[in-house]
Parts: structure tokens; sequence; C-alpha cells
């Protein structure tokens, strides 16, 4: 077994607050695969929101606060050596903080300060790694495992993979990609291709893995979204996709709220599904939709999964 | 041309002439356009100090002038005067009010980073984008833009309780920006968004509007949280020089009453 695989049997879980509200979904899915796959989550106890963007925009350093508090508890008081995010924001702001306290005394000044302040150890960099889902699935079970489980394939099903921004950009908060064989590309990412394929999807040529939905103003300045999400949608169709696979709760409610939001004032209309990868890999394992969320979704897809084969 | 020479050829600084005559050479029409003459005078030197005093501004000097970033912009590919190229030679160059010709749509910046990934100079355009957002509303040019509220309100939330609930969020933020909540496609997108779920889990939803949640123990975070925030904020105001506006304001209607 390679350290990563045995390293990632049981790690610290950072769900975050979007995957308490909005994307309730992509935290029952993540859940039940991981019990599926034999994987231990434990639960962060008592974390605190990441700082999103929202507080980075105020203060980057209350960002950084925010993120290493939460990876103090998980080095500190649960002994944890990783901490695996599903949540894209989530995963980017505890990367960004890592990179900081790594990089820059102004900013390992104001944690330290806060931290003691609040009352806990301040978080060391290097003390945990922070890896997403895509990294924990493909690291544990690889490929070749889910191959060996799957038992609804998900053959026939054409799927455009939509990475969004803040998995790979930008690139130096990310030291791990780009590093050579089996490593993850911020061009071309490829992890959830590979994990989809293996359960036997057909991934279509998708040019807008990371191209922005307008997450970050999707309701600040929705027209700005609505066109961005809008092409993002449309471009997955000419492709040939019949399903948007997601792995980040805002892009996701993003490409839903917009899909209908573009109907209504652009009257541009798309059918494309929009499910989370995890959701999509739960049913190829088995899972029931309703095990992995799908009712919880904005956009309808339980006549999709049913009509492919996947419940 | 040269970007930044572009100015020069706006409709309003163009003239051509039916009937003119210039030391006997007849300059007439289209062929003949004339430029009007510029004169810079209102450089305001203090500018890029002030935006790299900001959050996300440090690097803005590193610039080179590449146009990577404007090249690699989400924003700029569907509004071709959002151009942050342009606007960091502007402030580099402290050509007030040519920036101020766009104040309101900096903001519109996504964050998608794509020109973070493509600067060569570390001078990280997403950040600097930001600062000079927040440098327009902080010394009045613009009121605050959707975002800086949206931003605010969630941070409050964050900072008060350590997590956020999206739905309060939302609510917030469409009062607080004066925005109906009975628009069609939101109606449209909470009936699909009920259509499936089970009477339980709408149970809960609606319970999180009363219960907020927290992150428990969180007081001495916030606590430290806010010493520093007001430490920032009077740290910002020193560097724009803000008081020292106030103070001046303050005189002159002193005075103004006296007289």
């Amino acid at each position: 077994m390679s350290d990563k695989k045995t390293k990632y049997q049981e790690v610290a879980y950072y769900p975050g607050c979007a995957l308490e509200g909005s994307g309730h979904a992509y935290n029952r899915s993540t859940k039940a695969l991981g019990k599926k796959l034999g994987l231990k989550l434990k639960e962060v106890d008592n974390w605190n929101c990441c700082g999103a963007m929202e507080v980075k925009n105020i203060d980057p350093k209350i960002q950084t606060y925010l993120s290493s508090r939460v990876m103090s508890i998980a080095a500190n008081k649960m002994n944890m050596d990783v901490v695996m995010a599903p949540c894209n924001g989530c995963y980017h702001n505890l990367k960004k903080a890592e990179y900081d306290l790594q990089n820059d005394d102004g900013s390992k000044d104001v944690v330290d300060r806060l931290s003691k302040k609040a009352g806990h150890d301040t978080y060391q960099a290097g003390q945990v790694e922070t890896i997403h889902a895509l990294d924990w699935v493909k690291e544990t079970i690889g490929e070749d495992g889910l191959k060996e489980r799957v038992k609804n394939s998900m053959q026939g099903i054409k799927i455009a993979n939509y990475y969004g921004c803040m998995y790979t950009r930008p690139r130096h908060i990310f030291p791990e990609k780009d590093s050579g064989p089996g490593s993850e590309s911020t061009s071309k990412p490829h992890f959830m291709d590979d994990l989809l394929e293996a359960a036997g999807a057909e991934n279509v040529d998708f040019p807008l893995k990371t191209a922005c939905c307008g997450g970050a103003h999707t309701l600040s300045d929705s027209d700005t979204s609505t066109r961005l999400v809008a092409n993002i949608l449309q471009t997955a169709e000419a492709a040939g996709a019949e399903v948007i696979a997601t792995e980040c709760p805002t892009c996701h409610s993003g490409l839903e709220m917009h899909q209908i939001r573009a109907e209504k004032t652009l009257g541009i209309k798309t059918s494309v599904k929009i499910i989370y990868f995890t959701q999509l890999l739960g049913m190829a394992l088995g899972l029931k939709p309703k095990q992995v969320g799908l009712h919880e979704n904005v956009s309808d897809s339980f006549s999709f999964v049913k009509e492919k084969g996947l419940a | 041309m040269p970007i930044h020479e572009k100015s020069l050829i706006r409709p309003e600084n163009l003239q051509v002439h039916e009937n003119l005559e210039v030391e006997g050479v007849d300059v007439s029409g289209h062929w003949s356009t004339f430029i009007e003459s510029r004169v810079v005078s209102d450089y305001n030197e203090a500018i890029e100090d002030e935006i790299s005093a900001l959050p996300g501004g440090e690097n803005i000097h590193r610039c080179w002038q590449c146009g990577s970033c404007t090249n690699a912009c989400t924003v700029h590919a569907i509004n071709a005067d959002f151009n942050p190229r342009y606007w960091i030679y502007l402030i580099r160059m402290g050509m007030e009010s040519e920036l101020l010709r766009d104040k309101d749509i900096i903001w519109q910046c996504v964050s998608c980073n794509k020109c973070t990934y493509a600067c060569p100079r570390d001078v990280f355009p997403e950040g600097v984008m930001k600062a000079t957002a927040h440098w327009l509303e902080l010394k009045g040019h613009t009121p605050k833009s959707h975002s800086t509220i949206f931003d605010e309100i969630f941070s409050e939330q964050v900072i008060e309780t350590g997590k956020i609930e999206d739905g309060r969020t939302i609510r917030r933020f469409f009062k607080q920006t004066g925005q109906a909540l009975r628009q069609p496609w939101l109606e449209e997108m909470v009936k699909r968004m009920l259509r499936n779920l089970p009477i339980g889990m709408l149970t809960r939803m609606g319970m999180a509007n009363f219960i907020q949640p927290k992150t428990s123990g969180w007081s001495g975070a916030r606590d430290a949280i806010k010493e520093y925030v007001a430490e920032q904020e009077a740290h910002h105001r020193a560097a724009l020089g803000l008081d020292d506006l106030v103070k001046m304001a303050e005189t002159e209607l002193k005075t103004g009453a006296a007289k």
C-alpha cells in the first residue's frame, strides 16, 4: 500500500457551512460514499467557518486565522494528520492558510496572536495535510478499486466534469499538484474524470472544466453569474454531456440556480443534469438515490438516473 | 495603439471639420481628423501607495504591464471595459480621473484567480481588484457595492457565531440591498428545491431560522477577531488619510460658521 493509501483511510472531516445548508446533498453523499468504501471520517470537533471568499475580502488574515483554527483542532485536539474538505472553498482556504503560514511572517504573527487570545493552540504549518474529497477517493480506492466495486455501471452516461476555480487556482497554494506522474494537473484537472470513467461513465471533451461560474457574486451580481453559467451549461450540452459532475457546493448551487435564472431571464433553456460526483459514484456502487441525497438537489434527476440504470 | 493612449481617440476628443483651411491647406473631412490635445495635470501620486496599503494591493508595484491578467480575465470576456492591466497602469501613473471612469465596474471581479494564475510577476491582480474596489468605497467615490454588502453581512455573522447559515445571510442581503424576495426565478428555484424534500428535512431547515448554527466556546475567538478588525480599520484610515480629511472638513465647517 502506498503511503497515502494508508494515511487517508481515516481522516478528519471538515464539511464546512455550505454542506450543512444548501450543499447538504454533498455532505450526505460524501459520508455515504465513505461508509460504503470502508473509509473513516472523524468530523472536526466544534469547527468554524473557513472564512470563505467573503471574510477574505474584508481581511485575508482573518480568513487565515479562521482556517488555521480548524486545522489546529484537527492536529492538536484530535491528533489527526489529514483534513479532508469536500467543499472547494474550504479546501482552497485551508490550503491558502497553510501556504501563508509557511511563507508570510505577518500572517503567522496575526494567527499566533489571535489563537492565544482565543485560548487555543496556534496551528503550526505542516501539522496537517489538507486534501479534497477527490484526493481521498482517488488515493484510497482508486480506479482499480472502483472497478471491482461497481454494481450499477455508468456505461452510456455522458459526463462533463466541472472543477471550478478554487480547486486549482492560484497554483502556488497547491504545491503537490503539477508534480509529475500521478499528480493532479492545475491546467487540465483529471481526478474526477478518472474516477467516473472507472465507474463506467463516458467523459466528454469539456473545455470549461476550470471556468468560473461567478459563484463569488452569485447574488450580488446575478446577471454576470447567469451569463457565465449559461455559457458553461450550453458548452457542456454542445460537447454532448447529459450530466455535469460537480465537486463544489458553491458551483453546484450556482449552476442549479442560474440554470433556472438563465431560462427565466435570458430564455436560455438547458436540460443537462447537475449531480455531485459523490452522488454519481455512490449510486454506481449500489447506494439508493435517497441515500446520496438526490432529493436534496434543486435540479430533478430521479427519472434520469432510473432510466440510466443507476437506481 | 497602446491601451493607455486609447483615451485620446474617444469620440469627444475627435474633431472633424467640414470647411477648414489652415495656411492654405484644406483640412476638412474624415481624412483630416484632429485629436484634441491632452494635458494631464491632475496626477494623484498617492493612489498607488494607498491601494498597496489595503489588503490584496501589496504587490501592485511589481507589474510589468504584460497584459496576461486581462487576457485571462473571466469578466473581461463578457465586458471589454473590465481591464485589470489598464487599471493597474492608471493607478501606478496616478491617473485618478481616468480610473474613476470605471469606478462602477471594478467591484465586479469574480475572484476566479485566472489572472493570478497567469501573472508572471506575482502581482496577485485579484487582490489588487479587491483593494481598488475598497479604495473607491473608502474614499467615497462609490457607494458600497452589493458585493461588499454581502461580504459584510457574511463576515459579521462568522465573527459573531463562528459559522454561517445561508438562508439567513441571503434574506438579510436581499433586505439590505432593497431587492424583492419574490422574483420569478427565485420562486421557481425554491419550488423545485422543496419538491423532493421529506418533511423532516423541511422542519430542520425551518428551525435553522430560529436556532442559528454556532461554534461553541466561540467568544474568545470573536473578541480577538473584533479587536484585530478595529485595529486594521484604523490602520487603513490612516494610510488613506481619511481622518485628516474629516478633520479638514470639520475645521472648514467651523470657520465657515464663525464667519
